[in-house]
């Protein structure tokens, strides 16, 4: 019976693991928005105005995205 | 006429005489300007994700060109942007207009029109958007008139800069419910081996290793995700008030320590699952209590209403400065479209005053110079100059919002259903816990803490504290979705317990726009009519296009010296017959005595004069009905700040004379409400101005009526789409169900209750029944209210 007891500190890590993406997905302000992204997600690429200040753009936004 | 041509940006019919703009019709040169700023960034796309959804700003609404001016001054930059450093700014606006997919697409692509907008990002249930830019590329003004530029103007007051713009609770309340729902769910883990048969040959290391890892998960969920429960229980106790949460508290202290002795002791486990399970559902109850509508605004006062700055006059030329720095003897430049922001004399010859958002009434008022001009007007036409009278706290409207405080606030919250049943369950459960002590001390002393604290244990109301969120959480919905918006769901109960409603005139029963129109006069040859529309097409005035609209005719006919004359009327000549529309003053040369005292629009037309348009506010339709189907169940009154001309009409309406009031100032209507109080009513206030925010904050409910929602309304506890008007009676109707089921689910509870109390009692509440009983009490509780909301909403067709 002491395969229980690694598996459950197996379970405990798995679990803790997944409350600590949610209270980081919830300080990252996630939840904050919850409609917005879906609509988001749908649009084209930004409109391609001068190709090498989007190209600059587009990594500049992703990136931000990121952090946001 | 031919088939109907619609403006492709706002979708709105582009009348006899289209913009044409690159072959597309559009109905303003304001739509085609944006069009315009669009195609040239390549920015069309935002004509395809949602068609004809562009926002229409009538050229003489827009802002004048000065209006943002005092963005450029450091001191309310600072206050408006969010972060500045090293080159970059952060800046999140209010914008009222955001209201489809592409104002999403193209509020996130403003980089394409400037280039020093790094990101904007969008958060569309909140209506906002926030901005990263560089201030040297583009200045926050720019910014501001940018976005002005392409119909989506920003909200910039007092309020929007005091307010912090992300909401710790909500995140905070988040947490709670991560942590307890972690707890939760590994706690049953650890528990449930001991629910199954031959749980007793269970290793005593595994069970101990269960129990301990137990406590550890319910020591976060107790100290953290509940700490709210034991802080308020303590906080009311102090006061001497038994609230729901002290018998939580109480339950679920017991839990942890009935647990933590079985634990220590080696008996069992405890209940922990059922502890942790307790606070996850009832954090889940406050959750759903607590979402409410994040772009509407019930708290608004009169500061999100004046502007920041003004333009001040002084004998070096103008200057910018702050909206409380104002005072009494300064003088002050009001362009197009700004808001008198204090009580003032006018200075300029003329003025058109736009009293909407403070009566209802949509006609601007004409104003001559030295009259008195009262804060909360909109100037219509070119700048005017005034000299402030009072300081902009002084003045009459603010001076009633700073007088009103609301008695009924404070003790609301003590009041409320929930807190009265409370207080009985509170006593007997600990009565019944007392007794069944004392008698197991007598006869079987080893139970009697036992049944003790197992009667605390399953008394603990958590059910009965999810009904009301559940119940009027769902009324809430219902409600919204059928434009009816709540502050809160403590609403629904006040307005279920009031008794007297008390009504506004202007914009609240009646239409905000003129539409019952009368000729009165000699008649008119459809060739006149033709003239006559084709002249007011060229004016802006409301009631100009209130006579173009009222008027059926094809053609336009070409107008000759067209004039204008500000707050008089217009002129021009059609084939050679000269024509003036305007107040019986500037066409017949009269006076403007009026003995019905309506507005009217006089005409003079081929040298003599022709006689005269009635406008009046129309009722708005259903009110009949809605007055008959109220005055069953509730005392009705009205208050008006208008004369008696319509008195004929509403004594018809309402059916008697007795509660009709004229000529309210608003201090009339405050005293009046306050006088009903004395009397013991409970009094629902419905209006729609600044000139109600006085009674509506001192009414038990204030309902405001608004054509937009998310355009400015005083504060108020619910918002009425007006179009809903119609169906108030069944929104208060529906309120009496809501409580039905509170009622119901308050039964089941106690129903629960019993069964376990009964346990409890004879001394066998084993950790098995607390954690089927805990949790099947919640649920059934949570499902029943939503679900009989929702199914008596069907019933009763709100």
């Amino acid at each position: 019976m002491s395969v229980v007891f690694i598996l459950v500190f197996a379970a405990i890590i798995m679990a803790g693991a997944f409350l600590i993406a949610f209270i980081w997905s919830v300080k990252n302000g996630q939840y904050e928005d919850t409609y917005t992204p879906s609509v988001r997600m749908l649009f084209d690429d930004p409109p391609v105005k001068v190709a090498e200040e989007t190209e600059k753009g587009k990594k500049e936004k992703s990136r931000s995205d990121q952090s946001q | 006429m031919s088939e109907e041509l619609k403006c492709i940006h706002c979708g709105n019919s582009c009348g006899n005489s289209p913009v044409i703009f690159e072959g597309n019709p559009f109905c303003c040169s304001g739509c085609s300007t944006v069009y315009q700023i669009l195609n040239t960034n390549q920015l069309k796309q935002y004509y395809q994700i949602e068609p004809m959804q562009g926002i229409r700003i009538e050229d003489e609404k827009k802002p004048a060109d000065e209006t943002y001016a005092f963005l450029d001054l450091e001191k309310f930059k600072s206050k408006i942007l969010t972060f500045s450093e090293g080159g970059f700014s952060k800046v999140s606006f209010f914008i009222p207009e955001i209201h489809c997919a592409s104002c999403i697409w193209l509020l996130e692509n403003l980089n394409s029109l400037n280039p020093g907008i790094i990101q904007s990002i969008v958060n569309f249930p909140k209506k906002e958007i926030n901005i990263t830019f560089r201030e040297n590329e583009i200045s926050l003004r720019k910014l501001v008139e940018l976005l002005v530029s392409i119909h989506y103007i920003p909200e910039i007051n007092q309020h929007s800069i005091e307010k912090p713009t992300t909401d710790q609770s909500d995140k905070k309340l988040f947490l709670k419910i991560g942590i307890a729902a972690f707890s939760f769910m590994n706690a049953m883990i650890y528990h449930f081996p001991q629910y199954l048969p031959g749980h007793q040959f269970l290793e005593p290391d595994i069970r101990r290793l269960f129990g301990w890892l137990s406590v550890a998960l319910a020591i976060p969920a107790l100290t953290f995700s509940a700490s709210d429960y034991f802080l308020t229980a303590y906080k009311s106790l102090k006061k001497g008030i038994i609230s729901i949460d002290l018998p939580i508290a109480m339950g679920l202290i017991m839990l942890f320590s009935q647990s933590l002795i079985e634990i220590i002791s080696g008996k069992g486990i405890g209940y922990i699952d059922s502890l942790t399970g307790l606070v996850f559902f009832m954090l889940i109850g406050r959750w759903y209590q607590g979402k409410t509508y994040q772009a509407l605004s019930f708290e608004r006062d009169y500061k999100t209403y004046f502007p920041l700055a003004v333009t001040q006059i002084t004998e070096t030329g103008n200057q910018t400065i702050a909206l409380e720095d104002l005072k009494a003897g300064d003088r002050i430049l009001v362009r197009n479209q700004e808001i008198v922001p204090a009580d003032s004399i006018l200075k300029s010859e003329m003025a058109s005053i736009d009293y909407s958002f403070v009566t209802g009434e949509s006609m601007p008022v004409a104003k001559s110079a030295g009259d008195f001009v009262f804060a909360g007007g909109r100037q219509i036409g070119n700048a005017i100059e005034l000299t402030i009278e009072k300081e902009v706290q002084q003045s009459y409207l603010t001076q009633l919002w700073n007088q009103a405080e609301n008695p009924f606030t404070a003790d609301n919250k003590l009041k409320t259903i929930i807190n009265r049943v409370s207080q009985y369950f509170t006593i007997v459960v600990v009565l019944i816990a007392i007794i069944s002590g004392i008698f197991w001390h007598f006869n079987r002393p080893e139970i009697a803490l036992f049944a003790f604290t197992s009667v605390l244990i399953i008394a603990c109301p958590c059910a009965l504290a999810l009904t009301v969120p559940f119940t009027f959480g769902s009324t809430m919905r219902q409600f919204g979705r059928k434009g009816f918006y709540l502050k809160n769901t403590a609403v629904i109960e006040h307005l279920y317990k009031v008794d007297t409603v008390v009504f506004d005139k202007t914009g609240t029963i009646t239409n905000a726009q003129m539409s019952d129109i009368r000729f009165i006069g000699k008649k008119l040859s459809k060739e006149q009519l033709r003239m006559i529309k084709s002249l007011v097409f060229h004016s802006s005035h409301p009631l100009s296009k209130t006579i173009f609209n009222f008027i059926e005719a094809d053609e336009l006919l070409d107008v000759s010296d067209f004039q204008e004359i500000p707050s008089l009327g217009i002129s021009g000549k059609i084939n050679g017959i000269k024509l003036n529309i305007g107040s019986k003053y500037f066409v017949s040369g009269g006076k403007t005595e009026n003995e019905n005292l309506k507005t009217e629009v006089w005409i003079y037309l081929d040298s003599s004069v022709a006689g005269y348009f009635q406008l009046e506010n129309e009722y708005r339709p259903g009110l009949g009905k809605l007055i008959q189907k109220l005055q069953q169940t509730h005392e009705l009154h009205l208050l008006t700040g208008d004369n008696d001309a319509e008195k004929a009409n509403l004594v018809r309406i309402f059916g008697t004379e007795k509660n009709l009031h004229f000529n309210q100032t608003p201090t009339d209507k405050l005293e009046y409400i306050r006088e009903l109080q004395k009397r013991g009513k409970k009094v629902l206030m419905i209006g729609d101005g600044l000139n109600d925010a006085g009674a509506l904050n001192e009414s038990n409910v204030g309902i405001v009526v608004a054509d937009n929602v998310f355009n400015f309304s005083p504060a108020c506890d619910a918002i009425l789409q007006s179009d809903k008007f119609a169906s108030l009676d069944k929104f208060i109707r529906f309120t009496r169900r809501s409580m039905r089921i509170v009622y119901a689910g308050f039964l089941i509870s106690f129903l629960y209750n019993l069964v376990g109390l009964s346990f409890a009692v004879q001394g066998t509440l084993t950790p098995i029944v607390a954690a089927i009983l805990m949790p099947i009490s919640s649920v059934s509780v949570v499902v029943f209210a939503s679900f009989s909301v929702s199914l008596s909403a069907k019933v009763f067709k709100l």
